[in-house]
């Protein structure tokens, strides 16, 4: 191999740039430390990336707007090229972001841009999210990670709501009254909350250039920095893996950061840039030209959240409207109060606590690096399915509009089941999904016992016949055999041998029927023994 | 050959050709096209009575002979006037093909002359409004952004921003405004059919209500972004979101990760 010499000229500057650095930082080691550290390998690892990526994009194209937006709601008179706007009457704040989608040359395409990638931007974070929580990623040691991407997600609704609010059109600004109401709706302090939050009655003129604030500088910081803590700490933890062959709790099994990761994450940045700047030239997102500049009184049919919000928007709808008590004066509106706070602060709550719950459940403290199948945690998943599905089911009814004009439904009939719905369909969901789990399982154990059908049927000499099946590689096994046997947790008695009542013996109580919940019903893993006897009573 | 065709034509016969060309389209444009608005004001006796027929024989199962209406079948006709039936029978939407939440447009039923007579007597009932002249409905002599202003405060909270449509009680819906003809989008606005409040003279002037046809006119050009999704909001731009964003993207995840291992 001959080595040209522009390319022996490169590799000495190159050589000679490297050296430069690390002569003044040593920061030699930690590069070779990085690009050698592993990842295990598999799709689903990349969904957190999307989130990411998308976050770049919103960065990216954030500062180019911020270039053109004005956060005020000064009034102005329109002067700009979009004919059915011409000479009214508008904030600031509106004609700054008409003047971007109009006249700046590539403006819209970036609104759009940064609209479309901040849908995806929450949506791969909870894709992300499930993934985690359907494999077991959260356990023992990375509970602390859960509650970062948590408060990572919690984060992004926000981003999400903050900047939506700001172009200050019909649309955002019927949003925001809703959130004065849900803030209103907290006894006692609501009000005040409200006050301060728009700086007097809605909606004033400080709200503005506080979402902007926020919007721009301490939403996205926060993020930034959580975003730094989240992939330190998969750097610090190593990355998990599912379960295969010579993979364990132990080690980690995968490809080096550098060259393979850095080259397909690069790539994959373009990807996801590549569909967003897609669907941004293609598809109009936030119309606010067609919604027209903030005024109290109109809402237009269709006005909803963003998607993100329109399970909460849901379940406003779907909560009756009566129960609303005036004592000693004071409104006490539990219509509001209870789906959207108390709802929402109980399913965002539980998502947070999680690792804990199921960690009293199977009393398991050790740390867990290999991946559970789904099947293999049959009540998590069953949970997970529900969850989503009661989810969904919000969603739909926060477009209940949308869906009544679609399909000729009534809305009203819409709304009425949906209020049974939300309680039957995710208990029935969970059943379903726990069932299926189960019979997963077994199925499991039928491969790993008896092998794969092959289809070909053997007669013996006796005269029976029997169908050939092929025993399973290694690896086939250890997929299937290979995962946490929980068992309930056994109670202690009350009292000890003494006579004396044992200390938090309610609790454990509580951990005990926690327990029995998630592992009452469960299909054992193949053992060994029973292998070897299956395999010496095969023909 | 020369000779011959120049003793057989006149120099001018081309010329003459295509002026009679001329005249027999214009003439049977004439003919076919339809008569302005104006000429419904002054309904001749004729066209009552043949509208009178037609009633008889297509409406009156429900809104009885003497279009006096039946308690909860089918309303009073005596004072609705012209307008009203224009926009019903124009529309498609009467008659009604089924009973249901509201009468569903469709292909109208009757030609343009049925519906004049059928007009025409309905008018002849009782005092009510009569159909609107193609000056008041022609969306190019209205103040678009003046229109806007209205439509936000009048008619956006039903049809949506842009006349996408949106759902009212029980099943009944705001139908969406893009394909509706700049008069009947000014009757229903006058007579308010169905489930749609009466918005009349003293509440939208006649001006006002060209001005909101000529907004919901500049909304036809398609939106500056790209697709619209319908114009109705962000529902369906986060199923778009979900759908293309990240089914592209887990799709191409996932070629990904089958490439590598």
């Amino acid at each position: 191999m001959t080595t040209s010499p522009s390319a022996s000229k490169v590799n000495r500057a190159a050589g000679a740039t490297a050296n430069f650095v690390d002569e003044r930082t040593s920061i030699a080691g930690f590069v070779k430390y990085f690009s050698r550290k592993l990842f295990p390998d598999h799709w689903s690892f990349m969904l957190g990336e999307v989130a990411l990526y998308s976050f770049i994009i919103l960065l990216i194209s954030g500062v180019f707007l911020t270039a053109f937006f004005i956060p005020a709601v000064t009034p102005v008179h329109y002067e700009g090229t979009f004919e059915t706007m011409a000479g009214v009457e508008m904030s600031e704040a509106y004609a700054s972001t008409l003047h971007m989608s109009f006249e700046v040359p590539g403006g819209l395409l970036m609104r759009q841009i940064h609209h479309w990638a901040a849908l995806i931007f929450t949506a791969s974070i909870m894709v992300h999210m499930a993934r985690v929580f359907f494999t077991g990623a959260f356990r023992k040691p990375r509970e602390i990670n859960w509650l970062v991407g948590f408060t990572l997600m919690i984060l992004s609704l926000a981003a999400g709501f903050t900047g939506y609010s700001l172009p200050d059109d019909v649309l955002s600004g019927n949003g925001l009254r809703i959130i004065e109401g849900i803030v209103r709706s907290i006894p006692i302090v609501g009000s005040y909350i409200s006050y301060g939050l728009f700086g007097g009655e809605f909606p004033g003129e400080a709200l503005i250039p506080r979402l902007f604030t926020a919007h721009i500088l301490l939403v996205p910081a926060l993020i930034l920095g959580l975003i730094a803590l989240h992939l330190f700490l998969v750097f610090l933890h190593k990355h998990t893996q599912y379960p295969g062959g010579g993979r364990t709790h132990k080690n980690v099994v995968g490809l080096p950061l550098f060259p393979v990761y850095t080259a397909k994450a690069g790539g994959f940045f373009f990807v996801v840039f590549g569909v967003i700047a897609l669907m941004a030239s293609v598809l109009t997102i936030n119309p606010v030209w067609n919604y027209g500049p903030y005024d109290p009184s109109p809402v237009s049919a269709g006005t909803q959240p963003d998607w993100y919000i329109l399970w909460i928007d849901g379940l406003l709808r779907v909560m009756p409207g009566f129960p609303e008590y005036v004592i000693g004066g004071y409104t006490l509106s539990l219509n509001v109060l209870i789906p959207a706070v108390v709802v929402p602060g109980l399913f965002f709550g539980f998502l947070a606590l999680y690792p804990w719950i199921e960690q009293w459940a199977t009393g398991d403290r050790t740390e867990k690096h290999v991946l559970d199948r789904p099947r293999n945690v049959p009540v998590r998943t069953g949970i997970g399915v529900a969850l989503i599905v009661f989810y969904v089911i919000l969603v739909i009814e926060g477009s209940n509009d949308i869906v009544a004009t679609l399909f000729h439904l009534s809305i009203n009939d819409i709304t009425w089941f949906i209020r049974f719905a939300v309680f039957i369909l995710p208990v029935v969901a969970f059943w379903i999904t726990k069932r299926i789990c189960l019979g997963l399982q077994r199925k499991d154990r039928e491969l790993v016992l008896h092998g794969h059908e092959t289809g070909r049927i053997v007669r013996h000499e006796s005269g029976e016949y029997v169908e050939v099946h092929e025993p399973l590689t290694d690896q086939e096994i250890w997929i299937r055999v290979s995962y946490d046997n929980h068992k309930p947790l056994v109670l202690e008695p009350e009292t000890n041998e003494f006579g004396v009542r044992r200390r938090w013996y309610r609790w454990s109580r509580f951990k005990q029927a926690v327990s029995r919940f998630y592992y009452e019903d469960r299909v054992e893993p193949v053992t060994p023994a029973e292998l070897e006897a299956a395999r010496s009573s095969h023909h | 050959m020369q000779t011959l065709a120049r003793q057989r034509y006149h120099r001018l016969t081309p010329l003459l050709l295509v002026l009679g060309l001329l005249a027999l389209i214009t003439g049977v444009a004439t003919i076919i096209a339809p008569p302005p608005a104006t000429a419904n004001t002054e309904a001749s006796a004729q066209d009552v009575e043949a509208g009178q027929k037609l009633f008889a024989a297509n409406c009156a199962s429900c809104h009885g002979l003497d279009a006096r209406g039946q308690a909860g079948v089918a309303p009073s006709l005596h004072g609705v006037g012209a307008a009203s039936v224009d926009f019903q029978v124009g529309t498609g939407r009467m008659p009604m093909q089924a009973s249901g939440p509201q009468a569903m447009a469709k292909a109208p039923q009757f030609g343009e002359k049925e519906i004049a007579q059928l007009a025409a007597y309905v008018a002849s009932l009782g005092a009510g409004p009569s159909i609107p002249t193609a000056e008041q409905v022609d969306g190019s002599l209205g103040d678009a952004t003046n229109g806007m202003l209205l439509y936000r405060n009048n008619c956006a909270m039903c049809h949506g921003s842009v006349g996408g449509g949106g759902a009212l009680t029980e099943g009944k819906f705001a139908p969406g405004l893009w394909e509706t003809t700049p008069t009947h989008i000014y009757e229903a606005m006058l007579t308010g059919p169905q489930s749609m409040p009466v918005f009349n003279e003293a509440n939208i002037t006649p001006e006002g209500k060209r001005d909101i046809i000529a907004y919901l006119e500049a909304q036809r050009g398609g939106s500056p972004g790209g697709l619209g999704l319908g114009a109705i909001g962000p529902v369906s731009e986060g199923l778009w979101a979900w759908l293309i964003g990240i089914g592209l993207i887990v799709g191409i995840t996932v070629w990904v990760g089958a490439r590598s291992s």
